[in-house]
């Protein structure tokens, strides 16, 4: 026990000496969270909009001003050759061309039928669908005030009609912070916390000093404890920060017990920083390990679930994520910081993420060698 | 001087120089554990990514509350079942199971019946139908009520009984570019840069602080070696390791992935290396600012990582960004290499179009590269 003590006195103060490393792992997160989900906005919203008009007719008019007044799309043009409107899409200035042909209005009322003709930049398929959706309803919508010029409409539905209603629960406003900032969250803790313990014994093997605690008494757990402990203190640290920037910055307050969530950060970090450790026991440089480590980390993050939904992946990568502790922690957080999730709720997350602690950590120390 | 010796002492300069490069390639040669990796991770992470990464919405678990179980609700519940969006959660009875079934994560979305249904829509000619999102992601929210709305009107359209209305419009549709809505067409131009930059950025910025690290730049500062060239020699095997990289990555898109490139190969490949370059002289520069390989890694790390995969545009449209973002988001290389590989590779557009953030590269280089050899000090502190 002494000798645990001790070796955490020599790790903290390692890490309390190095200002620029201290600096990096409070402030780089701090930024980082403070800025990115400003970025973050899937949203798709002012759709950019060329509309090709060789009718020239009221309709036209008509349906150009509509488009325009409804808040989703911004004109980009308004030309009569279809040629323009598509420079204007390579050049990324235009997302959705509306092409209205010759003679619309003349067909629409001689032969009760017309045709528009929508060209989406499908490059980012849930932009061109939303896009095209809209475009879409705007043109229904059109088209029923068309038939009312016509027609004299029933006072009652002449057809059965389903109303659509629909509700956003969790998150009524659509804010889109919510469900970013708890994310990005997640990842600056792990990385801070994957990145320092894997660079962590490894350090101390290329400067050597390894070997005097090689002649040590000092248990091989009782040294993975050690490093461990330093950086588990460090990540609730940085947790706490982060929630605080959450709430003064974004106003996000945890709609669940917010000791639920450090429950689960202190059984997560075991894991990361298991996993870290590991890495560190593994490799003979700090380049091996940081890139070990990166490539690790960039995998669980990107499929982890924080920027597209794991549902859409195919099946063997949503298996992969069963094995994702990071994906954990990001439901967890999600759970928890906007529904409310209890202890209850996640318990079995809580249990996986307990099992791969005690798999990595065994591993790390069971990987540590007493001599080189 | 006389000009012959002026000659041999350029001969020996450069025979310096080559021995310099020679240095580094053994350097990175004798490391085959990282050598290993850092051929091997783009091609892993391209097709990972390449593979699961689209933000398309399928194969979403929706549950279905139908207080009324008739044979409307019935064909309408078959509609959604059969349309790839959606995948139906069984096991729900009530309002309580639903709440359930939200609060533990496993439906997104819920539609709602309400009792008597078909008895009202026959009767009164109107029915209500509930769509109820989990709006905690509100773009996967939004898109599957979009796209369930979609699907019942479209039921409501060819229901029984309905006839044709006069007057009708209809819309054409045409997907440019990418006519089978294919995620990877969008994220491999997006995954390509954040490789290309990672990789390149993070293996030179721990070069020249490594040396400081280990002693061994003081060898290198008592020579009579000049900066610059310290600072190319750095970076030639990197290069040459990344051009085997592009070749790899684009090759792999082009067979596996099946992303093809429509324009012009030998600009997309030399923007590929303009870009690498970029990048390499980015890596160097945090190297000179750096003190030990630990900060040097965090800053290409986490510095770049982030703000890499956040605002170069191919996660988030930039557009949507608060303005001061959108201004900072121009000094991220990853952005115009997305750009420039998005407007070569899948539009198939020309040099005209692309010229302007070529040269925007290009200056980015000469400015890394001139900063990072004057703070290459020739002495220690």
């Amino acid at each position: 026990m002494r000798a645990l003590r001790i070796l955490l006195e020599k790790e903290f103060r390692q890490v309390f000496r190095d200002p620029a490393i201290l600096r990096m792992m409070f402030i780089m997160p701090a930024v980082q969270l403070i800025v990115m989900p400003l970025a973050a906005d899937y949203e798709v919203k002012n759709v950019k909009i060329c509309i090709v008009d060789y009718d020239h007719s009221t309709y036209s008019q008509k349906l150009t001003n509509k488009i325009v007044a409804s808040n989703y799309f911004k004109l980009v043009d308004y030309t009569d050759s279809y040629e323009k409107a598509l420079e204007h899409v390579e050049k990324d200035e235009a997302d959705v061309v509306l092409q209205i042909p010759a003679q619309f209005e003349k067909q629409l009322v001689k032969e009760d039928k017309s045709t528009l003709f929508l060209a989406l930049n499908a490059i980012n398929g849930v932009k061109a669908n939303l896009g095209g959706a809209y475009l879409r309803s705007i043109i229904s919508d059109f088209n029923r005030d068309v038939r009312l010029d016509w027609i004299q409409m029933p006072r009652f539905n002449p057809v059965p009609l389903i109303e659509i209603t629909s509700l956003n629960w969790f998150n009524p406003l659509m804010n889109y912070r919510f469900f970013m900032v708890p994310g990005i969250l997640v990842i600056l803790v792990t990385m801070t916390g994957a990145f320092l313990s894997a660079l962590n014994i490894v350090k101390e093997k290329e400067v050597g000093t390894i070997e005097q605690i090689n002649v040590t008494p000092i248990r091989k757990y009782q040294f993975i404890l050690g490093k461990l402990l330093p950086f588990w203190v460090l990540g609730l640290i940085i947790l706490t920060i982060g929630l605080i920037i959450a709430y003064v910055i974004y106003g996000i307050v945890p709609v669940g017990n917010i000791l639920t969530i450090y429950i689960f950060a202190a059984i997560y970090l075991l894991a990361v920083l298991g996993l870290g450790l590991l890495v560190s026991t593994l490799v003979d440089t700090q380049q091996q390990a940081m890139l070990i480590s990166f490539f690790m980390m960039m995998i669980f993050i990107l499929l982890g679930g924080l920027y597209t939904s794991i549902d859409s992946m195919p099946g063997w990568a949503q298996t992969f994520t069963k094995f994702n502790p990071v994906s954990y922690f990001i439901e967890v957080m999600r759970m928890v910081v906007l529904k409310g999730s209890s202890l209850y709720d996640i318990r079995s997350h809580l249990g996986i993420v307990f099992i791969f602690g005690v798999v990595l950590n065994s591993f790390a120390v069971w990987n540590y060698k007493k001599r080189s | 001087m006389p000009p012959v010796q002026q000659k041999t002492r350029q001969q020996t300069k450069m025979k310096q120089f080559i021995y310099f490069i020679r240095k580094e390639f053994f350097h990175l040669w004798r490391d085959k554990r990282t050598l290993f990796i850092l051929f091997g991770m783009p091609l892993m992470q391209i097709l990972i990514f390449g593979f699961a990464l689209t933000n398309e919405v399928k194969n979403a678990k929706i549950g279905i509350l139908d207080n009324s179980k008739d044979e409307m609700t019935t064909e309408i519940i078959n509609e959604l079942e059969a349309s790839r969006y959606f995948d139906i959660e069984e096991n729900i009875h009530s309002n309580a199971d639903l709440e359930k079934a939200f609060q533990s994560g496993r439906i997104k979305m819920a539609v709602v019946f309400p009792d008597r249904f078909q008895d009202e829509l026959m009767h009164t000619n109107k029915a209500p139908i509930q769509l109820i999102g989990d709006a905690t992601d509100p773009n996967v929210a939004n898109t599957l009520i979009n796209y369930a709305s979609a699907i019942i009107l479209d039921y409501q359209e060819h229901m029984k009984g309905f006839q044709q209305y006069p007057y009708t419009i209809n819309s054409e549709v045409r997907m440019l570019y990418n006519p089978q809505m294919k995620g990877s067409y969008n994220f491999v131009p997006g995954v390509m840069a954040m490789v290309l930059m990672l990789v390149c950025a993070m293996m030179t910025s721990i070069s020249i602080v490594r040396e400081k690290e280990m002693g061994t730049m003081e060898v290198i500062l008592v020579s009579p070696i000049v900066p610059i060239r310290v600072v190319i020699a750095k970076m030639v095997p990197y290069f040459l390791l990344s051009s085997v990289n592009i070749a790899s990555i684009l090759l792999l898109s082009v067979f596996v992935l099946e992303v093809p490139i429509q324009g012009n190969l030998v600009l997309l490949v030399s923007e590929c290396l303009l870009f690498t370059v970029t990048v390499l002289a980015l890596g160097l520069l945090i190297s000179s600012v750096a003190g030990s390989q630990q900060v040097a890694m965090l800053i290409s790390l986490m510095g770049l990582f982030l703000p890499t995969v956040m605002l170069s545009g191919f996660m988030f449209p930039v557009e949507n960004m608060p303005i001061p973002l959108q201004v900072i988001s121009n000094i991220v290389p990853a952005k115009w290499f997305y750009y420039i590989v998005k407007n070569i590779m899948i539009k198939g557009l020309g040099f005209t179009y692309v010229w302007k953030e070529t040269l925007i590269l290009l200056g980015m280089t000469v400015f890394f590269m001139v900063v990072s050899v004057k703070r290459f000090k020739t002495r220690l502190e």
